[in-house]
């Protein structure tokens, strides 16, 4: 039997998902934000969106879901009690398994059959000659070098047509379903936008998957092991960090931006000394110390981080923390003003008027009203944390060395690109995967900011 | 006027938006030296009509057909940079909100210099001169200083001064003034009215003049043309037009204006809220230790009372106090000194939590309708929340009952509980508001300009209800208003507020008549009134 291990970010990722799912059961009581909603994905673009990053939350979830396997026993001793290997795999880990277990010596480029370093080998005379050695396992199958391109061309043509027929079953059933239900003809969602996205997922899915079995096909690093592997797993870290780094923001620039802007005098003054002094010290340095007292606090405790993971895990969580605790002072900031601007407004004075006690005002006519600045900001904020984490990383104060990290890779591609011939493969893999996210969680936030922005909404105040 | 010379002609012109059609071929001719008033209320398409002379309607919007000719010129067949030739130089324009229209980080002079400076090839010395003869023919004091006035430094009727003189500067031959005082206090009102008139004599100037407010047309125009729904009910000129109105509608338009020789007299004289010395000061704060340097003195000794079932106008123009003495009455504003007591209980000293059970007591309506509503609650929320916090009704299904009969009698559907603000006109949702202030069973409604934001014809609705449900329950009104024309018929007494202190008061047919104070008989003066000529 394999042991299941509940990381602490794993938990807090099914809290998470638990309460979006929450929120929208929610959101069919209130008609209004249901209807700003259905404008987000009304948008071609919202919806498209929309599918990138459900894409990423999906593989994230599936990263999430952590076990151990149990060692195999030793020849010819009972034992009580299964020993379990110490290395944390996740169910992701089991759809990636050829990527993960084929592992190179050192450097190769994209679907290459040959290491990218020249090493000494022994011809069959016994001398000794310097070349490029074969992969271990890029391209095993093959009888020739010359039938690569041939083979991968073959191989790419069967995996479009599988991802086609994989997206094909979804799309199929949900067509099926839309004409019999028939109340859908009012609606004006996008659904030929969102057929196109999953169609476009699943076959590069579906091509990444089966050629990555027989190449690699982004390379492999300086000890041999995939790109593409460290890449996806990385899409975890990204994914986490942005989500809980701007929850880690939320209670506080929500809490302290409105009592602010609401019960003003005392209360303003400490809350904006408290923000303009963290806003006027160099975040970086506050991240970088912070993190080199959890290194500390780790090396102290070390009886509680018996597994690596465990050990990278917390410190994630810390750095998520810090980076959430450091900036907030920006939505808490607009979040004072606009509650200056609503609580002046007649409904505000209407309820003060009927006697309404201040919770009531503040959680009833000022939260509902300054919303859509929170919402605006989740979106944008997402995408800063997930940049930032591959700043931290680049300079050293980022997430654990063991971990998978978009910034992990920039920062090893920092001694690849000054390498001649040139290691590319490394920084465009966390590139391309970085980028799709940042870009999709930006033009969903311009979406978002569309719709529930009251300075763009058109034709209701 | 001897020419008859025709300035501009508007030929059929339609304006739509997609397959919406907003203004359905109106024609129209404004002659030389002429005041021509499209009159209508608001969304009737007057303001699209002057943006399509300009040639300035927002993209959404097309000119689907019809013609302007301006001169000899068809403004539609000119291209974009022959037209901003006609812009300013041939046609100008003044807005309604004088605050916004002027560049608040640039000086008087320098915004003056740049309308000169694109149209007309003028040097230097030139300039200085023009420029300081503009400001003095639109009567401004010190023309020469006020040119390096920044925009903020000028009351509200200076900025609108200096947007005519804007206006005027290329010296064109055709104004055209969107609700130019719509925005401004009636003694400035008066004045700007004055200017136009003279300009209009002295230049011989056409003025397009929009407004919903028919005082003002009669006192101004020449030639009147009702608009309602895009199109032109009636055209004719002046004195024709208020002697003998055609249409339906201009009839009501001119009988929505409020008889100002029928008054109400005193019915009571059982005190219910009695106001002495009242005095609302914001402290003026200085240094790190914000130590109280001073104060801003907004409301300055204000004494009266409010009887049972009877309403007293509180007459002022913005700035004078009289909304923040109302909000003082409601504890929304802090009280510097004074007494407030309601039935014979002192009021300004109690705390929070003490004055708490008097808020059932004291309602109040506010003056727009816009804002007065929490966007996100539905109707059912906004009125329920007064009459749960304030525990009238514990019992839901009675509330309801409560809610839909008010509802009922403020003329809406039980119906609309369940909708949200924004589906309501500006009336409904006045009437909502006045529904909300009544399901407490009030004594008192603090009415803050209630009717200022809407409509010439709906005012007289909600007014009339007003008067019906105080003669029905029996509630006093405190009626702010800058709007003497609606006192008359309201009001039982007249109290008149000028700068946090009240210069006069006492019955209505009293002050309205035989005014004392000198203030009273300049504000009476500046009404424009329809019967004065």
């Amino acid at each position: 039997m394999i042991l299941p291990v509940f990381l602490w970010s794993d938990l807090l990722i099914y809290t998470l998902i638990a309460s979006v799912g929450l929120f929208l059961w929610q959101l069919r009581k209130n008609p209004q934000a249901k209807k700003r909603w259905s404008g987000v994905f009304a948008s071609k673009v919202g919806m498209a969106s929309f599918i990138v990053i459900l894409f990423y939350i999906l593989i994230s979830l599936l990263d999430s879901m952590h076990y151990r396997e149990p060692l195999p026993q030793l020849n010819g001793v009972e034992q009580q009690e299964v020993a379990y290997s110490s290395e944390v795999k996740s169910v992701l880990d089991i759809v990636l398994s050829p990527l993960h277990s084929s592992n190179e010596s050192t450097y190769s480029a994209p679907f290459a059959l040959h290491s990218f370093a020249k090493e000494n080998m022994t011809d069959s005379n016994g001398a000794i000659y310097r070349d490029f050695p074969r992969l271990k396992n890029a391209g095993s199958h093959l009888k020739d070098v010359s039938e690569r391109w041939w083979d991968v061309l073959w191989r790419s043509v069967l995996a479009i047509l599988l991802g086609g027929l994989v997206a094909a079953v979804p799309i199929g059933l949900h067509k099926f379903y839309r004409n019999n239900s028939g109340k859908t003809a009012s609606e004006v969602v996008p659904w030929n936008v969102a057929y196109k996205t999953l169609l476009m997922i699943s076959v590069i899915g579906c091509w990444v998957l089966s050629l990555s079995e027989y190449y690699h096909i982004l390379g492999t690093d300086k000890v041999g092991s995939d790109v593409l592997y460290q890449s996806i797993k990385a899409i975890r870290t990204g994914v986490l960090i942005g989500t809980l780094a701007t929850l880690v923001t939320l209670p506080l620039a929500i809490i302290l931006g409105i009592s602010a802007g609401y019960f003003k005098g005392w209360v303003d003054d400490v809350v904006q000394y408290t923000y303009t002094t963290l806003s006027s010290i160099p975040g970086i340095l506050l991240i970088a110390a912070s993190v080199l007292l959890i290194d500390v606090y780790i090396e102290t405790h070390a009886e509680q981080f018996n597994l690596t993971a465990l050990r990278s895990d917390f410190k994630f969580l810390a750095l998520c923390a810090i980076l959430g605790l450091t900036s907030w002072t920006g939505l808490c900031r607009m979040l004072r003003a606009e509650t200056l601007k609503v609580s002046q407004l007649d409904y505000v004075q209407a309820a003060h008027a009927f006697g309404v006690n201040h919770r009531r005002v503040i959680g009833k006519h000022i939260l509902p009203n300054v919303t859509h600045l929170i919402l605006i900001a989740i979106v944008l904020d997402f995408s800063m944390f997930v940049l930032a984490e591959a700043v931290l990383s680049y300079i050293g104060v980022g997430v654990d060395p063991d971990m998978h990290s978009w910034g992990n890779m920039i920062n090893a591609a920092r001694s690849e690109l000054s390498r001649d011939p040139v290691v590319w493969w490394s920084v465009s893999a966390a590139f391309i995967l970085m980028f799709t996210l940042v870009l999709a969680a930006n033009l969903f936030s311009d979406e978002v900011r569309n719709a529930f922005d009251p300075n763009t909404v058109k034709g209701d105040s | 006027m001897i020419t008859s010379q025709t300035v501009l002609s508007v030929n059929n012109l339609q304006v739509s938006a997609g397959s919406n059609s907003l203004v359905k071929g109106i024609s129209f001719e404004i002659k030389q030296g002429e005041i021509f008033a499209l009159v209508g209320e608001s969304g009737s398409g007057k303001s699209l009509t002057s943006l399509s002379i300009m040639r300035l309607l927002p993209e959404v919007l097309k000119i689907t057909s019809g013609e302007v000719v301006f001169g000899q010129q068809k403004i539609f067949e000119l291209t974009e940079t022959q037209m901003n030739s006609v812009r300013g130089k041939k046609i100008a324009m003044i807005f309604q909100e004088p605050q916004t229209s002027l560049n608040p980080v640039q000086t008087v002079g320098v915004q003056l210099q740049e309308v000169l400076k694109l149209h007309q090839n003028i040097n230097a010395t030139d300039l200085q001169a023009k420029l300081v003869g503009l400001l003095e023919e639109v009567g401004i004091p010190e023309p020469e200083a006020r040119l390096k006035w920044y925009p903020h430094q000028l009351s509200g009727g200076q900025k609108q001064r200096v947007m005519i003189a804007m206006a005027l500067a290329c010296e064109p031959e055709l104004l055209v003034a969107d609700e130019p005082t719509t925005a401004l206090d009636v003694t400035i009102q008066r004045q700007i009215l004055d200017l136009l008139n003279d300009l209009r004599k002295t230049r011989n100037l056409s003025v397009l003049l929009i407004t919903h407010d028919m005082g003002v047309v009669a006192e101004m125009a020449d030639t009147v043309a009702v608009m309602q729904k895009g199109e032109i009910l009636e055209q004719a000129d002046c004195k024709t037009f208020f002697a003998n109105p055609q249409h339906e509608y201009s009839k009501r338009l001119i009988n929505s204006l409020p008889k100002t020789d029928d008054f109400i007299g005193e019915n009571n004289n059982e005190a219910l809220l009695e106001v002495n010395d009242l005095k609302v000061w914001f402290a003026k704060k200085k240094g790190i230790l914000q130590r109280t340097v001073g104060h801003t003195k907004a409301v300055d000794g204000v004494s009266f009372k409010v009887n049972k079932g009877e309403t007293l106008a509180i007459v002022g123009e913005s700035g004078s106090g009289k909304t923040t003495m109302g909000k003082a009455i409601l504890r929304l504003n802090p009280v510097h000194a004074g007494s407030i007591k309601f039935k014979n209980k002192e009021l300004a000293g109690l705390s929070h939590s003490q004055f708490l059970p008097h808020r059932r007591d004291i309602q109040v309506i506010f003056q727009d309708p816009f804002s007065s509503m929490n966007p996100r609650m539905s109707v059912r929320e906004i009125i329920e929340e007064g009459m749960v916090s304030l525990k009238v009704e514990a019992n839901a299904k009675k509330r309801e009952e409560i809610m839909c009969a008010l509802l009922t009698r403020v003329g809406l559907e039980p119906e609309h509980l369940n909708r949200y603000p924004h589906e309501f006109s500006g009336g409904q949702r006045q009437r909502i508001a006045i529904a909300r202030a009544l399901a407490v069973k009030p004594e008192l409604i603090i009415c803050d300009e209630p009717t200022s934001a809407l409509d010439v014809s709906i005012r007289g609705q909600v007014l009339e209800l007003l008067n019906e449900l105080q003669q029905e329950t029996g509630v006093s009104l405190l009626f702010i208003t800058h709007d003497l024309s609606i006192v008359p018929h309201l009001a039982h007494r007249v109290a008149v507020m000028k700068d946090g202190v009240i210069v006069e008061q006492g019955t209505t047919e009293q002050v309205m008549t035989a005014p004392a104070h000198e203030y009273t008989q300049a504000l009476l003066k500046a009404v424009p009134a329809l019967y004065s000529h």
